[in-house]
């Protein structure tokens, strides 16, 4: 069997990219495979799951379910992009501060959904941060932190929880 | 209560240890590597549940010099899968015993010629018949696997049930079933294999046991420990899922290596991993349960059957859990619990977090709302009065030294919840409302650790070592797979050396690298492999005074030199700590007396539920869960665990339904296998209290598996309440419904809520 090359150029995480595969290759292998971009990842394969989530021109996309040829001369966002010469982003900062990731897997695809929930909606109420994520599922957190990540990014606060915890 | 000792680190929300890299998208899963000159592996399966395999064709349209191809005549060492029993063959060679059995491996740089050439291996079969159901299994014809179908029987027995009947003022029995559910991490089952003369076989891959994986790949191969070396990549969930299943996919990657000289790497995709892959369980449970007037147990006499699959796998330990947790937290002075796991021509089920402790909740919690029911008693008040209390002993005659605070859960969880604040309100507004609305309750226990002398057996080693680069490393197999391992154990040596969490890291998971501390399972790692950490560090702490003049008070740089000194006399600075049974614990395998567990976490849960009456759909709108798990070692973490645990549990009871077709799991993709979104997991409401448990690492005992075991009943029970209709199994789902719900259509229109 041969496979027809083409030439795409897209911009990734701020930095232009140009790849030579073929046209119908899903976006999330060229992101993993031709760009090293690990960092999204693939769960399901048919746009249920939401882990390999990332930006295309503003949109939030599923990975595995864009061929290639469809971002030429788009703008691409992946988890890899979201800190800054180092520093994390705030809702990278509240994840960790927050317990909204553990086995880490659906933690790229969330990240990207929450940041382009904050985008259009800087600031949602619960039912808006529900609604925002559930396009992803998560297995190991019941989402729970996940929220209050959202929530304690949203309030600059990294110190906690927005939710009380309960101990002793 | 017992207070906590006063901790600088333990008990305080250390972030995540490999938290950053999971953010940042630089954590390595096993899908992120790359090995040099490495293929992809592909499995052809079965595609029938049982039969004789007559031939294999290979298409002469696909150039197969391209491939490497194995099979069963390939495999060097035992044609099987080490576990329990070893009854469960590497590939099958004969015969096949359930849809989707692995036959043939194949491996190409290609991944796309791969799927071509799945489809170009052909395979007849002499079919036979086979059995799905415990049902059909317990028929006994035909027989499917050894002499009677059945994997493992128990029989737990206390006082004189027989004589408890006539005595009795009630007598009620109930029947209630659980049906399979997947595991549904979102990494899929995945490993790399590699293979060489000179260094035996490697893989690396998405794993909970790697000592277990080393152990199975021995005897695939026929080699020694040495030549055998497995290493756990960053794992996406497992939940028992990861416990015995790599052993299989790591195998075959090994052998596919093997024969093609570089390294393979063999990644599931979801339909695959949810076709070919164990799920928890199903089970039968039959309650017989004598009670006096004011609702005291006389007696109880449990029926249990699971559903085992095709091989034993893990079926046995599941049904010792499952045994052991069958009567729930509650003092009845007669038992009896038959048990029995039985054969069938499917995936073999194998571990799922709960371990069969959610199937016997389930029944055992379903149960007392009937009884109370019967007997027109609060359900609250009727486990009140039941539960086991300091000093008293459980269907095993295990005595419960430790304290027991049941009642103290209890209450909390109606405080929280407002249940019976709430309970009136829903009285007053469901008869003239399409949503019906319920409170409903589950009190239970986990017994942390291996079941019986089953710690004694692992006989586990941990420790620590400290690197001239002044790293103090934990070595354990003990693995990383979202609970929080890293940051607990971590914590842990720090706390016990009295240095900074940061100075502590953990050592790769290489079993070149670290002991074996045990299976990663069973909510032993907190408890048990804690306790060795403490213990190790501890040791350390000794050694250094009185060998390398470390002083009483010190600080980081103190403790480092100290540490030089030791290595210039010593060698190598290494602390290790073999598994010590806490003195008075005593277990009988054969009459299944004694000491079960080292530890009982305890728990009460309560869920508000609304069922709305034309739809037949259930929502779980509010949870509340109360426990005691001894040392909270990390609260965001432990939140953590009680919040997914508890969404997991939910998707058990209302969303997550396997359906099956000839033996093949039909709904094979996250389309139609539905768990809980964002928008379906409650507000949950976690509390702890604490009673530091002295054989745990600083007091901590089991959790992971705990707030899976109770949010079934607490649903099920919820739409009892809100509905008068009692369901007996799970999952339950809006087609399950339809048609049982006697609820008069209100006369108007429903009003808004």
């Amino acid at each position: 069997m041969t496979l027809s090359y083409s030439s795409i150029e897209f911009v990734v995480n701020r930095e232009r990219c140009q790849v030579s595969v073929p046209p119908m290759k899903r976006l999330l292998d060229v992101l993993r495979e031709d760009l090293g971009l690990t960092g999204t990842k693939e769960g399901c394969g048919e746009g249920e799951c939401g882990s390999c989530s990332v930006r295309v021109d503003g949109e939030l996309v599923n990975s595995c379910m864009i061929p290639v040829l469809q971002a030429q001369g788009a703008h691409i966002e992946t988890v890899e992009g979201l800190s800054k010469s180092g520093e994390l982003h705030p809702l990278q900062k509240a994840f960790l501060a927050c317990g909204g990731a553990q086995c880490g897997i659906c933690t790229p695809g969330m990240l990207m959904a929450a940041t382009h929930l904050l985008a259009q909606n800087p600031t949602p109420s619960i039912t808006e941060i529900r609604e925002g994520l559930a396009g992803n599922l998560c297995r190991c957190t019941g989402f729970v932190r996940i929220f209050d990540s959202v929530i304690a990014s949203i309030a600059q606060s990294h110190a906690g929880p927005g939710r009380k915890s309960h101990a002793g | 209560m017992s207070t906590s000792a006063k901790t600088r680190i333990v008990g305080s929300s250390v972030p995540r240890k490999e938290g950053v890299d999971k953010l940042t998208g630089r954590a390595r899963y096993v899908d992120d590597m790359h090995l040099e000159g490495m293929w992809h592996g592909v499995t052809v399966r079965s595609a029938i549940a049982r039969g004789l395999i007559r031939s294999i064709t290979f298409n002469p349209g696909i150039d197969w010099s391209e491939f490497t191809v194995v099979t069963a005549a390939d495999i060097p060492g035992k044609n099987h899968i080490q576990l329990i029993f070893s009854d469960q063959p590497c590939l099958a060679a004969d015969q096949v015993n359930h849809c989707e059995e692995a036959i043939v491996l194949l491996a190409h740089p290609n991944r796309q010629r791969l799927r071509e050439a799945i489809a170009a291996v052909h395979i007849e079969y002499d079919p036979l018949p086979p059995v799905f159901t415990i049902e059909e299994s317990e028929r006994q014809d035909p027989i499917v696997w050894g002499a009677d179908n059945l994997f493992k029987s128990f029989l737990l027995e206390k006082g004189n049930v027989d004589d408890a009947w006539a005595g009795a003022a009630h007598v009620i029995e109930g029947e209630y079933r659980t049906g399979a559910q997947e595991h549904l991490y979102i990494e899929n089952n995945g490993v790399i294999g590699e293979y060489s003369e000179a260094e035996g076989v490697t893989v690396w891959g998405s794993l909970q046991c790697p000592y277990y994986v080393h152990k199975s790949l021995m005897a695939v191969f026929g080699l020694p420990e040495d030549k055998v070396r497995v290493i756990q990549t960053e794992t996406g969930g497992a939940f028992g899922g990861k416990e015995d299943f790599p052993s299989v996919i790591g195998s075959h990657a090994a052998l596919l290596a093997r024969k093609a000289g570089r390294p393979v790497k063999m990644i599931y995709d979801r339909l695959e991993d949810l076709a070919a892959t164990p799920k928890r369980h199903p089970s039968r449970i039959r309650h017989r349960t004598a009670v006096d007037a004011s609702g005291k147990l006389l007696a109880m006499d449990i029926d249990l059957a699971t559903d085992g699959g095709a091989y034993s796998t893990l079926s046995s330990t599941v049904l010792s859990r499952a045994t052991l947790h069958a009567c729930g937290p509650y003092y009845c002075p007669n038992v009896r619990v038959r048990s029995r796991s039985w054969a069938t021509n499917t995936v073999p089920y194998g571990a799922f977090r709960g371990f069969g402790a959610p199937q016997a909740t389930f029944a055992i919690e379903r149960h007392i709302d009937e009884i109370a029911a019967a007997l027109a008693m609060d359900p609250v008040e009727l486990r009140r009065r039941n539960f086991l209390r300091d000093g008293m002993t459980t269907a095993t005659q295990q005595v419960m030294r430790e304290s027991v605070i049941l009642e103290e859960l209890l209450d909390r969880a109606l405080r929280e919840s407002d249940y019976y604040g709430r309970k009136k309100r829903f009285a007053l507004e469901n008869p003239n409302n399409a949503i019906r609305r319920g409170m409903g309750i589950a009190a239970f226990f986990h017994g942390s650790g291996f079941t019986g002398s089953g710690e004694r057996y692992l006989n586990s080693l941990a420790g620590i070592d400290v690197t001239p680069e002044k790293e103090v490393r934990v070595l354990v197999s003990s693995t990383e797979f979202g609970q929080g391992t890293n940051t607990i154990l971590t914590q842990i040596a720090a706390e016990a050396l009295g240095l900074d969490a940061a100075h502590v890291v953990m050592a790769p998971p290489d079993t070149r690298v670290v002991p074996n501390s045990g299976p990663t399972v069973a909510s032993r790692t907190a408890m048990v492999v804690g306790k060795l950490i403490e213990r190790a560090s501890l040791q350390l702490l000794r050694r250094l005074r009185e060998q390398a003049r470390l002083g009483g008070e010190f600080d980081s740089d103190e403790f480092f030199s100290a540490c030089e000194r030791l290595r210039s006399s010593c060698g190598d600075v290494v602390s290790l700590c073999r598994y010590e049974a806490p003195p008075d614990i005593f277990w009988d395998d054969q009459k299944y007396q004694g000491e079960a567990y080292p530890a009982f976490a305890w728990s009460v849960q309560i869920a508000q539920v609304a069922v709305d009456t034309l739809t037949y759909a259930a929502q779980v709108e509010e949870f509340w869960s109360v426990q005691e798990a001894g040392r909270v070692l990390n609260p965001v973490l432990a939140g953590g665990q009680i919040e997914g645990g508890i969404a997991q549990g939910i998707g058990y009871a209302l969303y997550e339904k396997v359906q099956w077709q000839d033996g093949h799991m039909r709904n094979n993709q996250m389309t139609n296998y539905i768990m809980p979104t964002a928008e379906d997991v409650p507000p949950i409401h976690v509390y702890f209290e604490e009673i530091p448990f002295r054989h745990g690492g600083f007091g901590a005992k089991g959790i992971g598996e705990l707030p899976h075991d109770g949010p079934a009943p607490a649903v099920l029970n919820a739409i009892r309440d809100a509905t008068g209709v009692s369901f007996h199994a799970i999952p339950l789902l809006p087609e399950d419904m339809l048609g049982k719900l006697a609820v008069p259509a209100p006369a108007e229109e429903p009003a808004t809520v």
